[in-house]
């Protein structure tokens, strides 16, 4: 919020920032999905059922971001897909869609995208937390896990153990690391369809 | 779109002979360095464009439209995947 102060002259100057800075992000990134040795561990503890939770929450939150299309006029259909693509990763998805929208929509309607996806992914994790308990009861002990999104193995473990359970959390965290791993892409490709 | 999908597998590549070095636990705190310096000059972007600061509030229900629908969407789909768990003998215990 400090560009209050600065103005538009300041910003022309980091323009080149942003861009620099979000590819050493995703470059460490991809260190860490390798390096942490995440990767190993995760592929030795496959099983369906862990594997096929984060297709649904994916299939899920696609579906319903497409509705939402008709509701949120002033974005298109893979707009809207992106938005609903960071799964609460709101600081990498909302810099991704600033960055990678800017050359089609300019940068105030970029910016804008951004501050909604920023938002969103927010109250997505916010939201979820909250609405944990009551999720559990209407659709089932997967409920919480899936409504999180990447919260899965952070923030919102806590709240998913108390309400399905300590087996959840293995489930919970390979759900979360799967979807964590898998947001560059969704952002990333519908950003440019 | 390439720029960005390749650095990631390069990432992934260059980080593969690496992996369960102590030196890269500490990856996790300098991507949480790069997103907060991120996170701040989007914050200036954000502050210094007044038709968005305008329209905070607008932006604020489109938000929790994408919040409230994709959570709506990932807990039905999570009903199915756990009714296809439960008849596969999948149990989650208290």
């Amino acid at each position: 919020m400090i560009g209050v102060f600065f103005g538009d002259a300041f910003i022309t100057h980091i323009k080149m920032l942003p861009t620099l800075l979000l590819y050493a992000l995703i470059f460490q990134v991809g260190l860490n999905i390798s390096a942490s040795g995440e990767l190993g561990g995760l592929i030795r503890n496959l099983s369906v059922t862990t594997i096929t939770l984060p297709i649904f929450t994916i299939i899920g939150s696609w579906v319903f971001a497409a509705l939402s299309s008709f509701i949120l006029t002033s974005w298109d259909f893979w707009e809207c897909m992106a938005l609903g693509s960071g799964f609460s990763y709101y600081s990498l998805s909302s810099i991704l869609i600033t960055q990678l929208k800017e050359p089609t929509l300019g940068i105030d309607m970029a910016t804008q995208m951004g501050a909604i996806a920023l938002l969103a992914n927010i109250f997505r994790e916010l939201l979820a937390l909250v609405s944990a308990p009551l999720l559990g009861r209407v659709f089932g002990k997967f409920a919480p896990v899936s409504a999180a999104g990447c919260a899965s193995m952070d923030i919102c473990l806590p709240a998913i153990t108390r309400i399905a359970g300590k087996s959840i959390v293995p489930i919970a965290l390979i759900h979360g690391v799967v979807i964590d791993m898998s947001v560059p892409f969704w952002v990333t490709l519908f950003c440019k369809l | 779109m390439f720029t960005v999908i390749g650095l990631l597998c390069l990432g992934m590549a260059v980080g593969y002979p690496f992996r369960n070095k102590r030196v890269f636990r500490r990856l996790d705190k300098s991507i949480s360095y790069t997103v907060y310096i991120m996170l701040f000059i989007f914050g200036i972007t954000i502050g210094a464009n007044k038709e968005l600061l305008e329209d905070i509030g607008s932006f604020g229900l489109q938000a929790l439209v994408i919040a409230v629908m994709t959570i709506t969407g990932s807990a039905i789909a999570s009903y199915f995947a756990y009714k296809l768990f439960l008849k596969r003998g999948g149990r989650i215990e208290k």
